[in-house]
């Protein structure tokens, strides 16, 4: 596999404040990619400089092997972005602002375009003053789908979506990713990126602290368990890995680090299982686990 | 809870937010009144200097239109002469820019949503902005009533002069909060309500230039006209010549009378939408919308088309006056001795002079309209669309230059329609409508490397310094307006009147252009266009 955008150590900085802080992501060619961070850690910045739009102070960056600096007008002919905050042009339709955006960069299919706006249920003759920003972002997004590119760069694209529509966006993630194109797509909405990605960063204050695949980022953290044996339970707490664990004699529950959990069965296995339930760690629960010192820090 | 509970908290919300820019306002205003004080001492020092100077430009339109009618001798009387115009004219931008700023600004942005969901009447936000625009023009009223009489120029005149100025930017307020209901956005109540203050500015310098001459050689019966503009009733005030307090009651019905209005249409209007609903556009773009300069044209033709509107009917009325400008000054000598100077001497065609003078007001529009042209792109990058067409394979330089192309070419086409309307209707009034038109449309064109060096000084601070654009290049051109079109007023010396470009445009059709100067202007826009296009190439987006 190729690798379409390569970032390692990249800076960059507003005055004293440091938005990156020497951040790496490698996203390879085929993949969708899940970006996450909490508001402020940096995503967008890291986005606007791989398009061209700031410019580092430090590190190496590479964009479907060009300089997203240097080379921004050929690259931004290969991509298609839909920014976080989706500001159009008030007196312009919707339809105007989508033809406008597809064709400067480089072309349209008008019957995917057509398709789009039947799919995402989007009135294109209505002024884009008049449209909420679920509809705004609805634009932003049927223009860049309707561009066949080979990556699409998302931010937060759904975040004012509704149930319906954000199902027909997971669609249309799953058709490019079909047609082997790249997405790199930051989101909040942990069942969206849990669908729909192959791997995932997490970024934090302008870092990167966590990447891999799900099932990687999963084996890092623990497991649920509950758990109801014939024979009471003994000796559960002392048994390396198990954590939080509440034990009332045949039944217990806890948290296993997931490497441990082949070792804490087989100990389990001595009481007689008699029903076992266990609950794979969320990417909800990967994030806390992440941030969660954070929000201790800030109570 | 009534429709103006919170008012009084966003009436401190609004003059907290404006802390810095209305004191400048004001004390920019009062500057100039400063300044010209001290100017009009040592230009005019004697009563007898006063008297020949202004027997001389009363028979003189062109001065006329850009100054007042005389009223008398007196060095009050001489000073507002020279500047109350000018003070109203400023009072009114500060008093409309406030009112759409704390109004229809709000709506735009959706801070009014947030606020409408708080414990804030319907009409609280309206309100507050005409409070925070009638502390304004009350402080203002004040500080030039207090310049005026640190400078020994007390009296009932100097607290006259003070409140004519601040009547006139209160009732500005007034109209200002009307348009801010009525139109479809911020930037068209900001452009309606300029429209109006340059209308009411130009109506009432064509009742001073038509004015009768009385006996005595300088004090006139203005004509019409003047009755019909908030500017002109400041000048009605007639502050040092007899003050006439009871003209303040027609800034204050029309105050009175707009915020009825205002109030009634916010009361039946949604917040963020206009009077005319919405209706439905084009379910996909014409192929002309589909580049970086069919954008731009689409973004900026709404705003060249009020220009040019604004531009052909001033230039029209310039034209149709050739025979009045003559007949005026057939028997005026020392009028023809002043216009000739002013026209850069070599001529003693009157006429050709007040046309001279008229297409510098026209020049100076239009650089007008191309700075605000090229604020455009700035407005499209602050939180605009410009994030998102930046990441198409749309270059920088493509994207700007198509604004660039869009403003240049509109100033060309505003003074080639300013010398077509101007050479039309002179030609077909007085005959000789080859030589007219050619005449005007040359006298227009001059102009136009003048706007060049504001397009590129805004191009320049646009590049440069992106945050701070706006008020650089707004300050330019104000800077240049006062030192090119004032600075004679001023007494300011030649070597800082030069900073202006307008000061370097010849007097055409009273003096024939030489190509010297021009080529120099234009060789300086450039420096200027290259250096802001080439750092915007460069830097960061300021989102």
């Amino acid at each position: 596999m190729t690798t379409a955008i390569s970032v390692s150590g990249l800076v960059k900085t507003f005055g004293r404040a440091r938005a990156l802080d020497e951040l790496d992501l490698a996203v390879e060619t085929g993949e969708v990619h899940g970006f996450l961070g909490p508001n402020g850690a940096g995503k967008s910045t890291t986005i606007r400089v791989l398009l061209g739009l700031l410019r580092a102070d430090g590190g190496e960056a590479t964009l479907l092997g060009g300089h997203p600096w240097r080379d921004a007008v050929e690259l931004h002919r290969r991509l298609a972005y839909v920014p976080g905050d989706v500001n159009l042009w008030p007196n312009l339709t919707g339809g105007e602002a989508i033809d406008l955006f597809a064709a400067l960069r480089g072309g349209i299919d008008k019957r995917r375009r057509d398709e789009l706006v039947e799919r995402f249920q989007l009135d294109p003759s209505k002024k884009a003053r008049t449209y909420s920003k679920g509809n705004r972002q609805k634009v932003a997004v049927v223009a860049a789908f309707a561009s066949d590119v080979e990556l699409y760069i998302l931010d937060e694209p759904t975040s004012g979506l509704d149930p319906l529509m954000e199902a027909v966006f997971q669609e249309c993630v799953r058709e490019v990713k079909e047609r082997g194109r790249t997405v790199l797509l930051s989101s909040h909405i942990f069942s969206e990126v849990e669908a729909l990605c192959d791997r995932v960063s997490i970024i934090r204050q302008g870092r990167t602290v966590e990447s891999g695949t799900l099932a990687e980022l999963r084996h890092l953290t623990r497991t649920s368990i509950s758990v109801e044996t014939t024979h009471p339970i003994a000796g559960l707490l002392e048994v390396s890995g198990v954590h939080d664990a509440q034990v009332d004699t045949t039944r217990a529950k806890f948290d296993v680090d997931t490497s441990e959990l082949d070792h804490v069965l087989r100990y389990l296995t001595r009481f007689e299982v008699r029903t076992l339930t266990s609950a794979p760690p969320s990417l909800e629960e990967l994030f806390m686990r992440h941030y969660g010192d954070e929000l201790a820090g800030a109570r | 809870m009534s429709a103006f509970t919170g008012t009084a908290r966003l009436t401190r919300l609004a003059l907290r937010r404006d802390r810095i820019q209305l004191p400048l306002w004001i004390l920019g205003t009062v500057l100039l009144l400063w300044t010209t004080i001290s100017a009009t001492r040592e230009q005019y020092p004697t009563e007898e200097d006063r008297l020949q100077a202004l027997t001389t430009v009363a028979g003189s339109p062109a001065v006329l239109i850009l100054r007042s009618a005389p009223t008398n001798t007196s060095e009050g009387g001489m000073l507002v002469f020279q500047i109350l115009t000018f003070l109203a004219l400023l009072a009114g931008f500060m008093s409309t820019l406030a009112v759409v700023r704390h109004t229809r600004q709000n709506e735009e942005t959706g801070r009014s949503e947030m606020l409408g969901a708080m414990v804030v009447g319907r009409y609280a936000s309206l309100t507050a902005a005409l409070v925070t625009a009638v502390i304004a023009n009350a402080v203002l009223a004040m500080l030039i009533a207090l310049v005026l009489v640190g400078s020994g120029l007390g009296g009932a005149g100097a607290v006259a002069a003070g409140v004519a100025v601040g009547a006139a930017g209160v009732s500005f307020a007034g109209l200002a909060a009307v348009v801010a209901q009525a139109a479809q956005g911020a930037r068209a109540a900001n452009g309606m309500a300029a429209a109006a203050i340059g209308i009411a500015f130009l109506v009432r310098g064509f009742g001073d230039a038509f004015g009768e001459i009385q006996a005595n050689g300088y004090t006139m019966d203005n004509a019409w006209p003047v009755w019909l503009s908030p500017i002109g009733w400041a000048e009605q005030v007639r502050p040092y010549a007899g003050e006439r307090l009871w003209v303040l009651a027609l800034p204050l019905l029309l105050f009175a009378g707009s915020v009825a209005v205002s109030f009634a249409l916010a009361g039946r209007r949604d917040v963020g939408m206009g009077l005319i609903a919405a209706r439905p556009g084009p379910r996909s773009a014409k192929r002309a919308l589909l580049s970086p300069l069919g954008l731009a044209w689409r973004l900026q033709r709404g705003t060249l088309l009020g220009w040019a509107i604004g531009v052909g009917a001033m230039a029209a009325v310039v034209g149709s006056l050739s025979g009045t400008v003559e007949e005026a000054y057939r028997d005026n000598a020392k009028a023809a001795e002043t216009i000739a100077k002013i026209g850069g001497g070599g001529t003693s065609n009157l006429v050709d002079a007040f046309f001279a003078a008229m297409m510098a007001i026209i020049g100076a529009m239009v650089a007008g309209y191309v700075v605000q042209a090229l604020m455009r792109p700035r407005a499209e990058e602050a939180g605009g669309p410009a994030e998102a067409v930046l990441a198409t394979a749309t270059g920088r330089l493509r994207w700007l230059g198509s604004h660039l192309a869009v403003a240049v070419g509109g100033a060309t086409a505003l003074l080639l329609l300013a010398g077509l309307c101007a050479g039309l209707v002179y030609g077909l009034t007085e005959g000789d409508l080859g030589t007219h038109l050619a005449d005007m449309t040359g006298a227009a064109l001059v102009q136009l490397p003048a706007a060049l060096i504001l397009a590129g000084v805004a191009i320049a601070a646009y590049g440069l310094l992106p945050r701070l654009a706006v008020g650089l290049a707004w300050a330019a051109f104000t800077v240049s307006l006062v030192l090119g079109q004032l600075g004679d007023l001023l007494g300011l010396p030649q070597a800082v009147r030069d900073i202006s470009p307008f000061s370097h445009v010849p007097a055409v059709p009273a003096v024939d252009a030489t190509a010297g100067p021009l080529l120099a202007l234009v060789a300086v826009a450039l420096a200027f266009g290259i250096a802001g296009m080439a750092s915007f190439r460069r830097r960061n987006l300021a989102l």
